[in-house]
């Protein structure tokens, strides 16, 4: 049956939803951030440690759907060991991707984000997608208040 | 199409073949398959009486209301006036100048909140909710609780869903000032001893609103007989038009508060030192209505009376039962919400798939389910979980579709291993 579902919901993305990489608070952690989706609910903080420019610890915790989870986790598997301005271009081309715009191509490698590209059939879940990212980049902007998806 | 005998035996008076085909958007199709609508508690659909109702008020009969000398502007308010009766009617009121217009339930409540809340309520008063309203029979009377230094106290809902009347007995006292609390719950479906309520603040002369937007579809409604102050229900989930509602008031109350929005319709005589104000309803209906809105909820309430709300609500009782009994069937599956009296509403969880996921997959298979928190997050929290799973019935529902809720349950499973 191919109705974007078996896109939607690859074994990998079940995967990181069942087991969260970097999961838990880190108490320690220089930045962090928190996303709330007032729509369902669901809500997620962000924790980072930074080493002068470069994001040398990311954490989550989260209570959340499958997709929102996945995209959490792989975040912070990827974003670990970047800049800051490779982790805020990184949110700029995996954003392109969950919404279908235009403009992926150059930029850096999304590798396994990959898979959430079937996100984009689901109009109604590309803010369970991206609300990890906008507390990540609240986080490394020092932003005070709750994200909210728009 | 064949009827099903088993419905035609279980509510003889009820026909839900023939419902079904008054309702035009039933047979549309979502991605291909048959439209299974089980969100008619967030909104229901619209049977072509309505539709027509609607259409008829701008093709014969539209103009705008107590204004005009000309024909056509008696014509629109006699047809809106005449929906007004029938709303009375509807709910039993004692005197259609208890019947107030308003955009929706949210609006009337802020209506109550707003003017009654505001002249009579002080530092140290107490407003009494429970803990499974909705929104917006919470918000508003926050919003007066700042301004008026007045305090909320809630009532707490036992594991089944059951509101805990020894509870509400207790929180009474002198401090109260106000009783608001919802008829059927929309996040579980309870429908809360209504009578004992009332009776319990009468005794100490305090007023009830009753927030009726999910009993209004499923039950008949007698204003007199319950004997309530406020009762707030919403067009739209009465099978009518979205953006009307009613706000019954006892008249007495009304006339002693005042008004709530300034505008056209809502005076007597204007000068630049004074207004005086229009008798009721029209002192809270401040500029002009919903013309159209107003005569498509009278039209629906016409169709619901064809149709027999005893009858409707038989049906819909059959059919939560059956919901109740398959959904108990799958194992990884808690049904939320279990009160011994409850209407229309199946709220739950999966153990291992987030509502959210379980409402993606629904909808691939042509069926519309509310996943989310219900605008009822205290609900969501005195459970300890962050949303549910809502299928909720309207009287065009079928046991057939609550067998594609079960299949689509299975695959969701599948998908999820």
């Amino acid at each position: 049956m191919n109705d974007g579902l078996t896109d939607l919901y690859q074994e990998v993305i079940l995967d990181h939803s069942r087991n969260p990489r970097n999961f838990g608070a880190a108490e320690e952690a220089d930045r962090s951030a928190r996303g709330n989706n007032p729509l369902c609910g669901d809500r997620v903080t962000v924790f980072l440690s930074l080493d002068g420019e470069e994001i040398s610890e990311a954490q989550f915790d989260a209570r959340g759907c499958a997709i929102s989870l996945a995209s959490a986790s792989m975040m912070t598997e990827m974003i670990k060991g970047k800049s800051i301005e490779e982790a805020k271009a990184l949110f700029e081309k995996f954003h392109a991707l969950v919404t279908g715009e235009n403009g992926i191509g150059a930029g850096p490698d999304l590798a396994e984000l990959e898979t959430l590209s079937g996100v984009k059939d689901f109009p109604t879940r590309i803010k369970c997608a991206t609300l990890a990212w906008h507390a990540m980049i609240a986080a490394l902007d020092g932003t005070d208040e709750d994200v909210k998806t728009e | 199409m064949a009827t099903n005998p088993d419905n035609a035996l279980r509510s003889p008076g009820f026909d839900v073949e023939r419902v079904r085909q008054d309702f035009p958007i039933l047979s549309e199709e979502v991605y291909g398959k048959p439209l299974v609508y089980f969100d008619s508690g967030a909104s229901a659909q619209k049977p072509r009486a309505v539709i027509d109702a609607i259409s008829t008020v701008y093709e014969t009969e539209y103009a705008n209301v107590h204004r005009g000398v000309h024909y056509m502007s008696q014509k629109a308010t006699d047809a809106m006036e005449a929906a007004r009766e029938t709303v009375r009617a509807f709910i039993n009121a004692r005197d259609i100048r208890e019947v107030i217009f308003v955009r929706g339930a949210t609006e009337g409540i802020n209506l109550v909140a707003s003017s009654w809340g505001r002249q009579n309520l002080s530092e140290g008063d107490e407003i009494i909710l429970s803990v499974m309203e909705h929104h917006s029979n919470i918000v508003p009377w926050q919003l007066v609780a700042e301004q008026t230094g007045a305090q909320l106290k809630v009532v707490p809902i036992s594991d089944d869903g059951a509101l805990d009347m020894d509870a509400y007995a207790a929180l009474i006292s002198d401090k109260t000032k106000i009783v608001a609390i919802t008829h059927v719950s929309n996040a579980l479906g309870t429908i809360v001893s209504v009578e004992e309520i009332i009776r319990i603040a009468h005794e100490k002369d305090v007023p009830v609103l009753l927030d009726g937007c999910q009993a209004a579809p499923h039950m008949a409604l007698d204003m007199q007989a319950l004997d309530v102050d406020f009762y707030v229900f919403s067009g739209h989930k009465i099978y009518g038009p979205s953006g009307i509602g009613v706000l019954y008031g006892k008249a007495e109350l009304l006339e002693a508060m005042p008004p709530y929005h300034g505008g056209g319709e809502m005076i007597d005589v204007v000068t630049f030192e004074k207004t005086t104000y229009a008798d009721l309803p029209f002192k809270f209906e401040a500029g002009t209505p919903h013309i159209s809105g107003i005569i498509g909820m009278g039209a629906a309430i016409d169709y619901i009376n064809a149709l027999g709300l005893k009858n409707i609500a038989a049906y819909e009782h059959d059919l939560l039962e059956y919901g109740t009994a398959k959904l108990s069937e799958i194992n990884s599956l808690r049904i939320i919400g279990t009160a011994s009296a409850k209407a229309a509403i199946l709220s739950f969880v999966l153990e291992t798939v987030h509502p959210h996921d379980v409402g993606t997959i629904l909808d691939r298979e042509g069926i519309a389910v509310r996943t989310g928190h219900h605008c009822a997050q205290p609900v969501m929290d005195r459970f300890d979980i962050a949303a549910t799973i809502r299928a909720s019935i309207g009287m065009y529902n079928t046991r057939e579709e609550i067998d594609s809720l079960v299949a689509g349950l299975g695959r969701v499973q599948e998908i999820f291993g």
